[in-house]
């Protein structure tokens, strides 16, 4: 103890100064944008008003979450870094046995969820938590899955995904109002429109790489979208279009009628009949996207798009036609956009431009990015955090006890949002599940092999494949 | 004859906000080669700052000089503005370089929505308007012609602050000891570090020049329109990368010719075509210059390499 004790003081003399520093920063940071608060006054005039409490508070919990990061983790963290890598290796394998375990119980957890919360809070309550987490959450999860085809898979990061999602829901909403076309003839013509569309927007782009794809892709996003408000004729521009035929069940309409689904079964009418068919069709959707993908991973398609994101020049002198390896995978992640799309038209019964802003484009990317690229169970799960996660702020009523009556949780939702985006990416740059098993192995006693290797040694796991 | 003379004199004025904004982009992306998305909100929060500091003159401590005022607001809006992107590169995009190349952009994105609703739960979701000042307008055409040409105080100060601050800009690149270590660590960042220069210094002072040149933008967007909102970040931040890329990304007076052009034609297609859709003309130069000259007026072409 003695010997240890000047070097700790050392040590807590240097975190009171980080502390400081940062304080200071936080201040500087913090000064203009919370210190002062512009409000209009009666005269319809700005004016400043103060807000020296909430700053002080804000600086305070920062320079103590910088006061504990300083002593506790990151002493932590230098001792990590000195453990031995077979310790690591280790932690890696079991991992990756819990993960595999995960699967199949996420995958009965979603079968039996709608029961679950029958049971529990009724069929009132259900329906909220049936749409608001379960059907949500799941759009993004299929979203997240398709656009995984063109980011995880090919490595074409699309940021202007959402445009895609637009035409389907706008092919439906258009096509079911004017033609009276039901739910299951649009659904297949949606996605195939949502591809044509993504062969054509995918055309001009192919030439560029990384961030300029990125960015063209959101120009593209963003045309659709001032397409859609200024094309008032057709899209009814920000009004939107509403009334929507919803979705019935294979002919049978959700409604309290005679010829309803309800009296058609014996059942009392409630919406949460609705509300749990259209969760099990999402469900089945978002299910239809991964088996697709787990089946072209396994195609001479889906093996080009991989080898398209490690090496496009490699895959060039293969002979491997990357236009066309491209626009497939452009073509498909299009097509289960528009599937998503029209289930979402059909889901609201209402769409406007304004749910295909670019927001919902990063949130996508963000779902796909910090799942972990290409991996599905990444995926879903990041789904599940951000959404879930965003949505539960809707729930949080108890802290209008604590911050008082005027506090609206939803507010912080897009702030979190983009804070945990930025801390997920700081912290784990792989995205949440960053091991991936490869897609194909040449013969199983070297498969076994290699999986072995790989688990000795953890650096192979961590080959940079974006 | 007279509208066109009139649209070009505000698209210059429109023009010059995105050049300075421009700058950032292309100087961010010629250092360590990411997009630096949050760049568009970090202008806006920049118009924030100036704001506040404009009210905090004006009605507290009764300051009536423009000439004064205009001044403080903008070294008040460099310094804070600088300090926030100072910050933003220690925290968001410092911990990624050497990571995956596609890691700073998601985390810039990340960046770009805290922002904007950090603003937004800050200072509320209302577009905040100052009073209208400063309104004189130089009349430039004959009094009996029908349409009248006019250059507005406003405008000028707008033009003479952005020329005197590339002035000074285009002194500290080319001339100075920073400029040239700035200029090292494009070229080459290994080679840069080997001969001394620090790396991780000469890219934090890049994105405080990025962020100080950011603010004026957003100190004149605010003199200029009179108005502001959490939401003003993104749409000019994406017509300022348009800029930047139009001109040539990396280089310096490709981003203030593009937009330049960028400015005019925004307002030229809102005077002669349709005002709707002046946003998708912005959005469709950025796809076509992207597809059809990805190396940009001034760019050197992009040479690959296996």
């Amino acid at each position: 103890m003695e010997a240890l004790s000047p070097a700790s003081r050392v040590d807590l003399a240097r975190a009171l100064r980080q502390t400081a520093i940062t304080a200071l920063i936080a201040f500087g940071l913090l000064l203009p944008l919370i210190g002062f608060n512009t409000v209009q006054n009666i005269h319809n005039e700005l004016v400043l008003e103060t807000r020296w409490p909430l700053l002080a508070v804000l600086v305070a919990i920062i320079a103590a979450g910088r006061f504990l990061h300083a002593i506790f983790i990151a002493p932590a963290l230098a001792r990590r870094a000195l453990r031995p890598r077979q310790e690591d290796a280790e932690r890696t394998a079991t991992r990756a046995r819990r993960v595999r375990w995960l699967t199949p119980f996420a995958l009965g957890f979603a079968l039996v969820y709608p029961a679950l919360a029958l049971s529990i809070v009724g069929t009132q309550g259900a329906v909220k938590w049936v749409d608001n987490f379960g059907v949500q959450i799941l759009i993004y999860v299929m979203l997240g899955w398709g656009l995984n085809i063109v980011v995880g898979l090919a490595g074409l990061l699309d940021l202007g995904y959402v445009a895609f999602y637009a035409v389907g829901a706008y092919s439906y909403a258009l096509l079911a109002q004017t033609f009276g076309l039901s739910f299951w003839i649009l659904l297949p013509v949606a996605g195939c429109l949502a591809a044509f569309w993504g062969i054509l927007l995918g055309f001009p782009v192919l030439r560029l790489r990384g961030d300029y794809l990125a960015i063209v892709t959101l120009a593209f996003g963003e045309i659709i979208r001032l397409i859609l408000i200024n094309w008032v004729p057709v899209t009814n521009g920000y009004a939107g279009i509403s009334s929507i035929p919803r979705p019935t069940f294979f002919g049978i309409p959700f409604n309290a009628s005679d010829e309803g689904f309800a009296a058609r079964f014996g059942l009392e009418f409630s919406p949460v009949y609705r509300t749990i068919f259209l969760y099990y069709l999402i469900l089945a959707l978002a299910l239809l996207t991964a088996a697709m993908t787990m089946r072209l991973r396994r195609l001479p398609i889906g093996r080009a798009w991989e080898a398209l994101r490690e090496d496009e020049i490699a895959c060039r002198s293969l002979g491997i036609n990357t236009t066309n390896t491209k626009l497939t995978a452009f073509a498909m992640g299009a097509m289960f956009a528009g599937f998503a799309g029209s289930f979402f038209a059909a889901r609201q019964g209402f769409i406007s431009p304004e749910s295909f802003t670019f927001m919902e484009s990063a949130v996508i990317v963000a779902i796909v990015v910090l799942g972990g690229m290409g991996s599905l169970l990444g995926v879903a799960i990041a789904a599940v955090i951000m959404i879930g996660g965003t949505e539960i702020m809707r729930e949080l009523d108890f802290l209008k006890v604590v911050f008082g009556s005027n506090f609206d949780p939803t507010q912080y939702r897009m702030l979190l949002f983009g804070f945990a985006m930025v801390l997920i990416m700081v912290w784990r740059p792989r995205g949440l599940i960053a091991t991936r098993e490869p897609s194909t192995l040449l013969n199983a006693p070297r498969a076994a092999r290699l999986r072995k290797q790989k688990a000795t040694q953890p650096s192979l796991a961590q080959e940079p494949h974006g | 004859m007279e509208v066109f003379v009139q649209q070009l004199i505000n698209g210059i004025t429109l023009g010059s906000i995105y050049g300075l904004i421009a700058i950032g982009y292309t100087m961010v992306f010629g250092i360590i080669g990411m997009v630096n998305f949050a760049h568009g909100d970090v202008f806006m929060v920049s118009a924030f700052i100036a704001l506040i500091t404009l009210l905090l003159l004006t009605t507290w401590l009764g300051i009536g000089s423009f000439v004064i005022a205009l001044l403080i607001v903008l070294i008040v809006a460099m310094l804070f503005t600088s300090l926030v992107n100072w910050a933003i590169e220690r925290v968001a995009y410092r911990p990624l370089r050497g990571s995956f190349r596609l890691a700073p952009l998601i985390s810039a994105i990340g960046m770009s929505i805290f922002l904007s609703n950090f603003v937004q739960v800050a200072q509320g979701p209302r577009v905040k308007s100052i009073p209208p000042f400063f309104n004189e307008v130089v009349v430039l055409t004959p009094e009996s012609s029908g349409y009248e040409v006019a250059i507005s105080y406003k405008q000028i100060v707008v033009w003479v602050v952005t020329a005197a601050l590339l002035v000074v800009f285009w002194f500290v690149v080319s001339k100075t000891a920073l400029g040239r270590a700035q200029r090292a660590c494009e070229q080459d960042q290994k080679m840069a570090a080997l001969l001394g220069i620090d790396v991780d210094r000469t890219i934090s002072i890049t994105f405080v020049i990025a962020a100080a040149l950011a603010a004026v933008a957003g100190t004149m967007y605010l003199m200029y329109y009179g108005v502001v909102s959490f939401a003003d970040g993104f749409v000019p931040g994406v017509k300022a990368f348009t800029a930047a890329v139009l001109g040539g990304i990396g280089s310096l007076p490709g981003a203030v010719i593009g937009g330049l052009l960028i400015g005019l034609i925004e307002t030229m297609w809102s005077a002669y075509f349709s005002i709707d859709y002046k946003d998708v003309a912005a959005f469709s130069i950025l796809a076509i210059t992207m597809i059809f000259l990805p190396q940009g007026i001034l760019g050197r072409p992009d040479v690959e390499k296996v």
